[in-house]
């Protein structure tokens, strides 16, 4: 039988430190797409407790523990992923969950980076047009918006610590673009 | 210029695709007269005023949005999904 | 030169620096301009048109003449201002638009011709002959008019862009300005201040005045470091806010201090967008200057710049000062002057009935009428009532009055109010909305009418916001009156100068007036005035304070020209950030990636993806040998290609069959689990969008794939068409064309190949062409489709994209033995034009499923996307380009994309055009070229010859018109 190694997405591109901070690749496990069919959202949600423990994030917010996961827990945790669909990480979804929501697998489709380190704000300030405040934008929260050109999804872990998905085929795009804003904020004293 | 996605909140126009006359919405019936289909497809009013468009969260969460503005003030009156609006329609 | 003071500037630590190649030095916090003036140099810059020595006018952003370059070759930028360029160690400038010298300027000839050279002389010279305009006119006009140039190299510049977000955004750091931000941010808001001068104070920095019964630039430093000690605040320095934009947007542009820009990895500048939910304009005003003979000699300044120099900078722009006002500040200027021991050698006060309690000799009701001395100036005329007088002076410090710096405010379409009792242009509220003015900006010219001012706006915007405005105590401060006399040219001979920088005087105007360009817009247009870098900072009240003189109307009705962003100049750079080379587009990597390159294949971009062109074989030294080679493996033995940058969207719900028939032309609802068809989507207005392959997976789940270039174009579709049109369908769809890595495997040796690798193999028996299903490589799932793009025997084998590389690593390993290995883009090309399959080469979007002879998938039973339309009269029938094979079979045997079809003995013009060929090959299979291309009812001349006219490459050839299908036209070997 053939034997295929696998790669990850990021491999020979990180880690990069410069100043205090790193951005360093996140293994988020088992990544399914979770979208409800018409009217389903109540059973989904209910269904995703029974199997997994967390309930199906809102628009915007996440549940489980996604630092805990990014850091190498295994557990399970739901981070909203667009209208009406979030990304289950770190669990095999139960079979029960079809019947009410399309599932879908994306555990190879996301280059999962977590930048971290005091900085790590104004990197992403550089890079993407949403409201990063602690107000706005709190420990918990994720949205789908734009990194430079790409289409990302960004998760707040702590005060300089975020978890950044892009498409897999772009992580060397992600790793130069993400380098550059850290050198230029690090070369200002801010990181 | 910036849009509040009904689900994302306000963002900067640049995650937005727009596409144009919300008129889009309202397809005509496979038999309908070719003068349906002419106005469907190629007719657009030029308002210098209130308008109705549609703009595509592509870079967000994937919604379809009616967007309410005023094209002489450039302000955006009001924003809707697409799929709540033709809900309404239909 | 350098006097003594207690300007802000370090005496201790002396720069160096060279201009034009000459060293000198200057002080820590000086700037280039003030340096220079210490040094003694007057001549900074020549002007655009006359060249006429210049020197420094302003101390500000505003500054016309004194614009110099530094740095050298991919490092170059032109057009700095001296008067915001921060002396530091090593800074080489030079000034522009002199040849050979700044001092002798071979050019200044055109000066002695001036009279020939007034607004509208290029109009009028240079028309015949009309040959001449590009060879010879543009060429000498250019060489002799300009400014600052470009080195021609790509620019190694460093600058980077930014995004913030604030409760209310304070644009100038003056006294209204900072108090406006320290009442919002006790309040709790999150506030930006920005300013573009190095330190906050504004013109408390250049100014003798106290606040609070302190030094003004002592009590704005007190609050700034309050504000810089808040969390809620971001003081930003050296930071212009270039534009207003909808929706609470400024742009603003930062220039990095010398010492931090200079750091490894460091940005020059930063591009921000800041979003503001409200702002307060408290960006000062502009001091104007007065008209008349000369006004433009080394040494003529205003009189706000000679304070902030004489207050700032400790240094006195020349040995002695002659101060010219129609307003109160002319006062000031020489009380400052008086006070750090400059000679004032006269006061000249436009208004009659002025008075003077200062010690120096005193001309009320005079004016200025000529400047004397052409490389810095020796003396100035003045008419008195009297009569006329000459007074001698290194330094004429003018003020015309002040423009409240109302640009912002006109941004989107706003126009200012005009003031008859301050003489100037006000803004009108509401311009920009969420933006109010204060302080000067809004016309309150007092210190204490600032502070005042920055709090009510304050107040205003937090009220706004929802927040309590904290009580605030207004610091004491002058509050005198700003009493001023309008003068805007005074009467004479000789040339007096509007705009500094493109050279146009009161002349210039009156002729525009004359020759009918009375709209203000008109004149602007045919003199140049305020289509300088400077924008007309510097001119534009004044040019259409003439043009209403000249006019007969007033000044409110003759209006103001358009403000546009950006306020100060921004290179492209810095708006297009990054833009280059890596960072032009995003680059989307396949998982063969390296190992592709890695056998030396150059790689082409499709879309944001890079794919293969083809993979040199040892001994190959032309892309066509390596491309016949692979064409050849393929057809007869099995070659390998990554084809993952197509599009695949998982489909899935109770509905997904009703949506795909809604998208699709042809039927997909009939289609059984476990098989694939070929889909045509039609665009609403009947031509073809797009097509692929679909599999059904599941009786509720089909995976769709689209061609590379349309993946997102068909994700928005499908939306499109499921959220605008059927929302009450029970359907969900997402990409996952990053999910897997799919390889085509291509040849009559395919499935050995494939059987060699699979834990199981496949029988025909159980995949048919067309067919799909799960399988297993190495223990990992895989999705395997039975599916050809070449023409022969195929499959696609998908695996998770972690398994991608080694999966192609293994591929080639193994077809290598069997003769096969790897192919690339051009290949893949040419096997699908001898196939006669079409890309987005032929559905450009003006074909019809009719043109590319498709028109029978549009099914007649159901509705689809696109039906309607394509049924109109004219998008069917003889009268079309149909899709047709085509060979060339005269003496030339080459085809060319592009060209265009001719009847054999008809003159190859537009006219006569019958159509033209898309794609064109050779192909190493039939030994021949081959072409796909378009030909008025193409599918009836099967047989006929053509002559195809390339009239850019000057090929003709005679072809043959066939069918598009050139190979295998049965598609046995592709069934097998």
């Amino acid at each position: 039988m053939v034997e295929l190694a696998p790669k990850s997405p990021l491999a020979g591109l990180v880690p990069v430190t410069v100043g205090r901070m790193t951005l360093t690749e996140v293994d988020l496990g088992r990544l399914t797409s979770v979208a409800p069919y018409r009217g389903r959202d109540e059973g989904l949600s209910e269904a995703l407790k029974a199997a997994h423990g967390i309930a199906a994030p809102e628009p915007g917010r996440v549940t489980g523990r996604v630092a805990a996961r990014a850091s190498g827990r295994d557990e399970a945790c739901a981070i909203w992923f667009g209208q009406r669909m979030f990304l289950l990480a770190g669990a095999d979804p139960d079979p029960a969950l079809a019947q009410y929501a399309a599932l879908s697998d994306q555990s190879d489709g996301w280059a999962c980076a977590r930048i971290q380190g005091r900085g790590a704000t104004q990197v992403l300030a550089r890079l993407t047009p949403i409201d990063l405040r602690p107000a706005a934008f709190r420990r918990g929260h994720t949205a789908r918006t734009e990194l430079q050109h790409m289409a990302a999804s960004i998760t707040r872990l702590g005060e300089d610590d975020y978890l950044i998905l892009v498409f897999r085929a772009l992580a060397g795009t992600l790793v130069q673009d993400v380098r550059q804003a850290m050198q230029g904020v690090a070369a200002r004293g801010g990181g | 210029m910036r849009i509040t996605c009904p689900i994302c909140g306000e963002r900067d126009r640049r995650e937005f695709y727009y596409v144009g006359d919300a008129v889009a919405l309202e397809r005509p019936d496979a038999d309908a007269p070719p003068e349906a289909w002419h106005g469907y497809i190629h007719l657009r009013d030029n308002p210098c005023g209130v308008t109705r468009d549609l703009w595509y969260h592509e870079q967000g969460c994937a919604a379809w949005l009616v967007v309410t503005r005023n094209t002489a003030t450039h302000e955006v009156l009001g924003v809707a999904l697409a799929s709540d609006e033709k809900g309404e329609a239909r | 030169m350098r006097i003594g003071g207690e300007g802000p500037i370090g005496r201790g630590r002396r720069i160096g620096f060279t201009f034009d190649g000459r060293a000198y030095q200057g002080l820590a916090g000086d700037t280039l301009a003030s340096a220079l003036l210490a040094n003694g140099v007057r001549v900074m810059g020549r002007s655009f048109k006359y060249h006429r020595p210049r020197g420094v006018m302003t101390a500000g952003s505003e500054e016309p003449n004194a614009l110099v370059t530094v740095g050298r070759g991919g490092l170059q930028e032109p057009n700095l201002r001296a008067t915001q360029l921060e002396l530091h160690e090593g800074l080489a400038a030079r000034s522009q638009n002199r040849w050979p010298s700044l001092t002798f300027d071979i050019l200044a000839l055109n000066d002695l011709a001036s009279p020939f050279f007034g607004a509208g002389f290029y109009y009028k010279t240079f028309m015949w002959p009309r040959a001449f305009w590009e060879r010879v006119y543009e060429p000498m006009i250019r060489r002799a008019a300009g400014l600052g140039a470009l080195s021609g190299a790509p620019s190694d510049l460093r600058v980077e862009k930014a995004w913030a977000h604030c409760d209310l955004l304070v644009i100038g750091a003056g006294p209204a300005g900072l108090m406006a931000a320290l009442t919002a941010a006790r309040a709790g808001a999150d506030v930006i201040i920005a300013d573009e001068d190095t330190r906050p104070g504004g013109r408390l920095n250049a100014e003798t005045i106290e606040v609070d019964g302190v030094p003004g630039r002592d009590w704005a430093a007190e609050i700034t470091a309050e504000l810089s000690g808040m969390d809620n605040v971001r003081v930003m320095t050296r930071t212009t806010v270039t534009g207003a934009y909808d929706g609470g947007t400024y742009g603003a542009l930062e220039r990095l201090a010398p010492e931090v820009a200079a750091r490894p990895g460091a940005p020059r500048e930063c591009f921000w967008r800041i979003v503001a939910r409200r702002a307060v304009l408290a960006a000062g005003a502009l001091e104007r200057p007065i008209a008349f003979a000369n006004n433009d000699r080394p040494g003529v300044m205003m009189a706000g710049a000679v304070r902030a120099y004489v207050n700032r900078w400790c240094v006195s722009p020349g040995r002695s000062v002659a101060v010219f006002g129609n307003n109160s500040d002319a006062h000031r200027t020489v009380a400052d002057l008086l006070a750090a021991g400059v000679h004032v050698s006269a006061l000249i006060d436009a208004r009659h009935d002025a008075t003077c309690s200062l010690d120096v000799p005193f001309y009320p009701g005079a004016q200025v009428s000529n400047a004397h001395g052409r490389c810095g100036l020796e003396a100035v005329s003045i008419l008195t009532p009297s009569g006329e007088e000459k007074i001698e002076a290194e330094c004429l410090a003018m003020s015309g009055g002040w423009n409240p710096s109302v640009h912002l405010t006109c941004h989107m379409n706003g126009r200012p109010d005009w003031r008859e009792d301050i003489a100037a242009f006000v803004p009108r509220p509401g311009a920009v909305p969420g933006l109010v003015a204060a302080g000067v900006a809004r016309g309150d010219f007092s210190t204490r009418a600032c502070l005042q001012g920055g709090v009510a706006a304050a107040r205003e915007a937090l009220t706004a916001l929802g927040r309590t405005a904290p009580e605030i105590d207004i610091p004491g401060a002058e509050d005198s009156r700003y009493d001023i006399t309008p003068i805007w040219s005074v009467p004479g001979r000789g040339r007096a100068w509007l705009d500094f920088q493109n050279d146009v005087t009161v002349k210039d105007v009156r002729l525009a007036a004359q020759e009918n360009f009375r709209s203000v817009e008109h004149m602007k247009r045919y003199t140049t005035q305020g289509m300088a870098p400077d924008q007309g900072k510097n001119s534009n009240v004044n040019a259409l304070a003439v043009l209403a003189d000249a006019t007969g109307r007033a000044i409110a009705e003759t209006g103001t020209t358009t403000f546009r962003p950006p306020y100060v100049p921004v290179s492209i750079a810095a708006m297009g950030v990054g833009g280059r080379g890596k960072g032009f587009a995003p680059q989307r990597l396949t998982t063969s990636h390296e190992l592709s390159v890695a056998r030396g294949a150059p790689m082409i971009e499709a879309g944001l993806w890079y794919r293969p062109s083809y993979f040199p074989a040892p001994g190959e030294s032309h892309w066509r040998q390596s491309c016949d080679r692979e064409v050849l493996m393929v057809r007869n033995a099995v070659g390998v290609t990554d084809v993952s940058t197509l599009g695949k969207i998982d489909i899935q719900g109770p509905d997904a069959a009703a949506l795909l028939d809604l998208v699709y032309a042809n039927t997909f609802s009939t289609l059984k689990p476990g098989r694939v068809r070929y889909g045509l989507m039609l665009r609403e207005d009947g031509h073809v969008m797009d097509d692929g392959t679909t599999a059904r997976l599941g009786e509720n789940q089909y995976l769709m794939t689209t061609t590379t270039a349309a993946a997102g174009l068909v994700m928005r579709h499908l939306e499109f068409v499921h959220q605008c049109l059927r929302p009450d369908w029970d359907v969900r769809m997402v990409s996952v064309t990053e999910n897997w890595a799919q390889f085509a495997i291509a040849g009559p040796k395919s499935a050995e190949l494939l059987n060699g690798l699979l834990d199981a193999p496949v029988a025909d028996a159980d995949w048919p062409f067309m067919s799909c299903g799960p399988v297993s490589v190495g223990g990992v799932g895989a999705r395997l489709f039975r599916i050809s793009f070449s023409g022969e025997r195929g499959y696609e084998l998908a695996v998770p994209a972690r398994y991608g590389e080694a999966l192609f690593r293994e591929l080639v390993a193994r077809a290598e033995p069997l003769g096969g290995g790897p192919y690339g883009m051009e290949a893949l090309n040419v096997l699908r034009i001898e196939k006669g399959f079409i890309t987005h080469a032929e559905i450009h979007g003006r074909t019809t499923a009719f043109d590319i002879g498709m028109g029978g998938m549009v099914s007649k039973a159901k509705d689809c996307i696109g039906k309607a339309a394509a049924a109109r009269p004219g998008l069917s029938g003889e009268e079309r380009e149909q899709l047709v094979g085509l060979k060339p079979v005269g003496t030339v045997k080459m085809l060319v994309p592009g060209a265009h079809l001719f009847e054999e003995g008809a003159e190859a013009v537009s006219d006569n055009s019958q159509g033209y060929i898309t794609s064109a090959a050779f192909s190493p299979t039939l030994g021949h070229f081959l072409g796909l291309g378009f030909l008025r009812n193409g599918r009836a001349r099967h047989g006929q010859r053509v002559r195809m006219v390339d009239h850019l490459k000057g090929v003709v050839a005679i072809c043959e018109v066939q069918d598009p299908v050139q190979y295998d036209r049965d598609g046995g070997r592709m069934r097998g």
